[in-house]
């Protein structure tokens, strides 16, 4: 499959890629290493009349860290992420994530601001920036905006950026000492799209009012947490498989398709939630 | 300030297998289109064009990426390799000879992606098991379905490089 013919050009810069929105945003798209936004393409899910190609800014590819956050910037690479040490040693949710996104010849190509600006529900680093608490830093004519993650995502490929907005970078808060994170997905194979799957994060504090998070993706519209099965299993760590799904099934509205139905989803859910309370609460 | 006009015909200069290509593509061209119909480089097969398949691999400065999820014009000016290009990697011609002896592939058609893919892993993990092998190759499709022999095929030449031990 081709894709239909567009018109391509490069911004060389941010400031650039910001002009260039304003003139083409209306009909036009960002491309970031394309591992999405390319089979869209070719699937003809997407027609824009012109690319605008940010893939070689340089100036937002880094990660580094700064005053109690460690910032990504959108076009570092998930193979990026995946061989960092401020990464592996400070953000082990987002380390071990990534592992699961496809192959290493998409992860060599595919950047983390890519795959938060698309929004697609069975991603995994949404979930991420969601459990994390992350900022997400975006810019505009008009300057900067800074969105928390969970107001961010909106729902299917929809998020707050507006199309004459570039995401810039993720500001992630460094986690206190002794917190736990856990992530699981579930799939037919390594590397494919998620049936279901979990970022999870508990910070130590007082019993009961444990900061817990548990973060579904692949089980709705957008990765979104389960607030009410936290609620559950920050008051007793443990919980029988009947209420963990009984509160799942308010938290979460999985659809079905050709991978599962929504009550194998739903069920699914409440598997990786007991295998993650081994691994939050040891 | 005056930024760049969007065309949508893109002048292209890569440097394929050593060879300078320089032509004048369609905006929408992917990689592997380009290096197939344009600098007639054939190795590398194009298959599912959505980035599932695998059989499209190449190196891009030297890194492994999908030909069918990358646009020429977006790599213009960049090193790309292809298996036929590699010939005289000799990490790559142990895995040749490998896959020849342990017979990795029947078609042949997922082997140029099969190779270059085991070639970027074990320059990137040269302690590795089975289980690993089997996740690293996850992304290339044989429809032989010829992966008992494959994963034995890569299994062997991780082994020559550190020792025995690959489980």
């Amino acid at each position: 499959m081709k894709s239909s013919p567009f018109a391509y050009v490069r911004a060389q810069s941010v400031t650039e890629a910001i002009d260039l929105l304003e003139r083409h945003g209306d009909d036009g798209r960002l491309l970031a290493g394309g591992q999405s936004l390319l089979p869209m393409l070719a699937y003809r899910m997407s027609s824009p009349s012109t690319l605008i190609d940010i893939g070689r800014i340089n100036e937002l590819r880094f990660i580094e860290q700064d005053d109690g956050v460690i910032r990504i910037g959108a076009l570092t690479r998930h193979a990026d992420l995946e061989t960092n040490n401020l990464i592996a040693n400070q953000l082990p949710l987002i380390a071990r994530a990534v592992q699961n996104i496809a192959h290493s010849a998409i992860r060599n190509r595919g950047t983390i601001g890519g795959s938060l600006a698309l929004a697609d529900p069975a991603a995994q680093l949404p979930a991420c920036m969601i459990a994390l608490d992350a900022t997400i830093v975006t810019c505009g004519r008009l300057g900067e905006r800074r969105i928390e993650a969970d107001a961010f995502f909106r729902g299917t490929y929809e998020t707050a950026l507006s199309n004459k907005e570039l995401l810039t970078c993720v500001e992630v808060p460094l986690a206190a000492a002794g917190t736990r994170v856990h992530f699981a997905q579930l799939s037919r194979r390594h590397g494919d799209f998620a049936i279901v799957g979990l970022a999870g994060i508990r910070s130590p504090g007082p019993k009961l009012v444990d900061p817990l998070r548990l973060v579904y993706f692949g089980c709705g519209h957008r990765a979104a947490r389960a607030t009410q099965t936290e609620a559950l299993l920050r008051a007793q760590n443990s919980s029988s498989r009947a209420a963990i799904l009984d509160s799942l099934s308010h938290d979460l509205h999985p659809t079905t398709d050709l991978n599962a139905t929504a009550e194998m989803r739903l069920h699914l859910a409440a598997v990786l939630a007991e295998r993650a309370l081994g691994e939050l609460f040891s | 300030m005056t930024s760049p006009v969007p065309e949508e015909d893109v002048f292209v200069t890569l440097e394929i297998n050593g060879r300078v290509v320089r032509c004048v593509t369609e905006a929408r061209t992917h990689l592997i289109d380009f290096l197939r119909d344009e600098a007639s480089v054939l190795g590398s097969h194009v298959s599912c064009e959505h980035g599932v398949c695998g059989a499209c691999t190449v190196q891009v400065n030297g890194e492994i990426a999908r030909g069918c999820l990358i646009l020429a014009a977006q790599v213009d000016g960049s090193k790309i390799d292809t298996v036929e290009g590699l010939g005289t990697n000799a990490l790559l011609r142990k895995l040749q000879e490998a896959f020849v002896k342990h017979n990795a592939l029947q078609c042949g058609f997922c082997t140029p992606g099969m190779l270059l893919t085991a070639l970027e892993f074990i320059e990137r993990r040269p302690s590795t098991n089975r289980a690993e092998i089997r996740k690293a190759i996850s992304g290339n499709y044989c429809r032989c379905t010829g992966y008992h022999s494959i994963v034995e095929a890569i299994a062997e030449v991780a082994e020559s490089r550190r020792g025995p031990g690959v489980h």
